[in-house]
């Protein structure tokens, strides 16, 4: 007699869609599966070491129950993780993202396989652990691994809460945002005041105001950073769109300006990770592989950095 | 958005989700409540009707049929379909609330609304605002791709929901009633331009088209009344 399909076959469909996109993702034939392996930064003083690459959800992730695209972020996250991707980034701001993430790594059964890193997003610090139980119930993990005051949003208050949920092993580690270039000198004097293992800004080939301090402090001071809007939400990329790569970007093994850009970001001694956000499974792909050797030194950053400038 | 001067941030940035997310929403929206749409613009054509020839029943009934479009909108799309994937419509929601309850009061209590009978350039501009909330707007789904799947229907979605209160307000007398019953329509139109204008959707124009038409009809001199 037909049995109806029990419901684990959903979820072998998926694995088989992981591992799918794993073999995929292998380089072509002679190539070893270490290959397709990103290159990893360590998290200073953590021992955790991340992907060169991570994944931001801002937009990409926002999209309600719609069980069809749903489904398409559950691809993409599929294929980040199957070529080797670890870091996500979210926040209860970013609206239905923190569910789609979850779905996703429900489906997946990619929960051990995630770095979690979240934010918490309110004014009132006594609003801070109900904000972020429910942030973890939408992705489903145990713990996250790196919690974020966004945009500095009631920092002080915040990051009590934070360093009391790590001292108690709620939390692996824990951080501050911002963007877009914006409070830099409040960053800068919290990353002198409080002990934090992460902070997360801007920086990317044209918005390089971090290089001056931010980058430098953190070094001095064994703190990561994450590189948000490293496409400055895709608009980098639309302006050098249509422009021909030039022909010593080769050297560095990139075919593709997102690539150029996110070499230039990873290479920074001080990045931690930069954290594209995407829709396609193909451009996960392609994110994913400009965390390999080889990266620029510091002449060819120089040099990609002019370029960039004089187009 | 927390931190930051408010100035510093454009459009775009506080836009948290993509143009083929909000198609989506529609289209969703329709499949899920097909086929009250036809319920919806049989009344709408029929609210119309009322409106030619209008008298006090009838207006009170039009006005009570926008009250319950404005409570089910809110529920339906902007609290099962919107607000997931945008935090700032939680605050909406309540307005349109008050929109409903203002219909309500403000259309039955103490005399209720009154609409003029002989043709005016104000009467004109007010039917003509509410006959293209019911019959045309749906249609111009069409000219975005998105096929009339996508179709945003009277008194089941904000826009022409809230274009149709418009051309209701906009004839309306006491003046001062109408001014109430105009305001949170015009806040939603003008909040659906600035949206529709940063995805990009090239009928962005049409809600804000629509709060000139309503004032402008709002504000033309009255013409004499004959007699
Ligand atoms: N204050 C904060 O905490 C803060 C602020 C901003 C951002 N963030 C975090 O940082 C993440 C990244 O920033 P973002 O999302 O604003 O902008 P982004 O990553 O610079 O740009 C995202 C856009 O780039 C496009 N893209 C991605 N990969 C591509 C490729 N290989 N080729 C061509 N286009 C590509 C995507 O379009 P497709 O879908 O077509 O690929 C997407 O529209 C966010 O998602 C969020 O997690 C945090």
């Amino acid at each position: 007699m037909a049995q109806p399909l029990p419901p684990l076959s959903r979820r072998r469909l998926l694995r088989g869609l992981l591992a799918a996109a794993a073999v995929t993702a292998l380089p072509s034939p002679g190539g070893l599966a270490r290959a397709a392996e990103p290159l990893t930064r360590e998290l200073p003083g953590t021992g955790e070491a991340l992907p060169r690459v991570g994944l931001g959800s801002w937009i990409t992730f926002n999209v309600g129950d719609d069980p069809v695209l749903r489904e398409e972020c559950t691809a993409v996250m599929a294929a980040f993780f199957a070529a080797g991707g670890r870091l996500i980034d979210s926040s209860p701001m970013y609206g239905s993202s923190q569910a789609t993430i979850g779905h996703a790594l429900e489906r997946l059964e990619a929960v051990d396989r995630v770095y979690a890193a979240d934010k918490v997003w309110t004014s009132s610090p006594a609003e801070g652990p109900a904000q972020i139980e429910a942030s973890r119930q939408a992705w489903g993990v145990p713990r996250f691994d790196l919690l974020q005051v966004h945009n500095l949003l009631g920092w002080e208050g915040h990051l009590e809460t934070l360093q009391a949920m790590k001292a108690a092993g709620e939390v692996r580690h824990l951080g501050i945002t911002t963007s877009h270039g914006r409070r830099h000198e409040e960053v800068e004097r919290i990353m002198r005041r409080v002990p934090l293992d992460c902070v997360q800004l801007t920086y990317n080939i044209v918005d390089r105001e971090a290089e001056s301090r931010l980058l430098p402090l953190a070094r001095e001071r064994g703190i990561g950073v994450i590189a948000n809007r490293p496409f400055q939400r895709k608009r980098l990329i639309r302006r050098l769109a249509g422009k021909p790569l030039p022909p010593w970007a080769a050297e560095i093994n990139t075919t593709t300006w997102a690539q150029f850009i996110l070499k230039f970001i990873i290479s920074h001694p001080a990045i931690t990770c930069a954290i594209p956000a995407t829709t396609r499974v193909d451009h996960v792909r392609e994110n994913l592989a400009a965390a390999r050797e080889p990266l620029p030194d510091d002449a060819m950053r120089r040099r990609m950095a002019d370029h960039v400038r004089g187009l | 958005m927390g931190g930051g001067a408010w100035w510093s941030y454009r459009p775009e940035d506080l836009l948290m989700f993509s143009p083929r997310v909000y198609a989506r929403l529609f289209e969703l929206h329709n499949q899920a409540l097909w086929p009250a749409q036809l319920l919806a613009l049989a009344l709408g054509g029929m609210a119309l009707v009322v409106l030619l020839r209008p008298g006090p029943r009838g207006t009170r009934l039009v006005a009570m049929l926008l009250a319950v479009a404005w409570a089910f909108v809110a529920w339906a799309f902007l609290w099962q379909r919107y607000a997931p994937i945008h935090w700032g419509i939680a605050y909406v929601i309540p307005l349109f609330g008050l929109q409903a309850l203002l219909l309500v009061a403000l259309g039955s209590l103490g005399g209720g609304l009154r609409l003029p009978g002989h043709w005016s350039v104000r009467r004109g501009l007010a039917l003509g605002l509410f006959a293209y909330a019911l019959a045309l707007h749906p249609l111009t789904a069409l000219a975005t791709g998105r096929g009339l799947s996508g179709a945003e229907v009277i008194g089941l979605t904000p826009d022409p929901l809230a274009m149709a209160t418009l051309g209701l307000a906009a004839a309306a007398e006491p003046a001062r009633r109408a001014w109430l019953l105009l305001l949170i329509p015009v806040l939603w139109c003008l909040l659906s331009w600035l949206t529709l204008d940063t995805l990009g959707d090239r009928r962005a124009w049409l809600p804000l088209l629509a709060v000139i038409v309503a004032l402008a009809a709002r504000l033309w001199p009255r013409a004499p009344s004959p007699g």
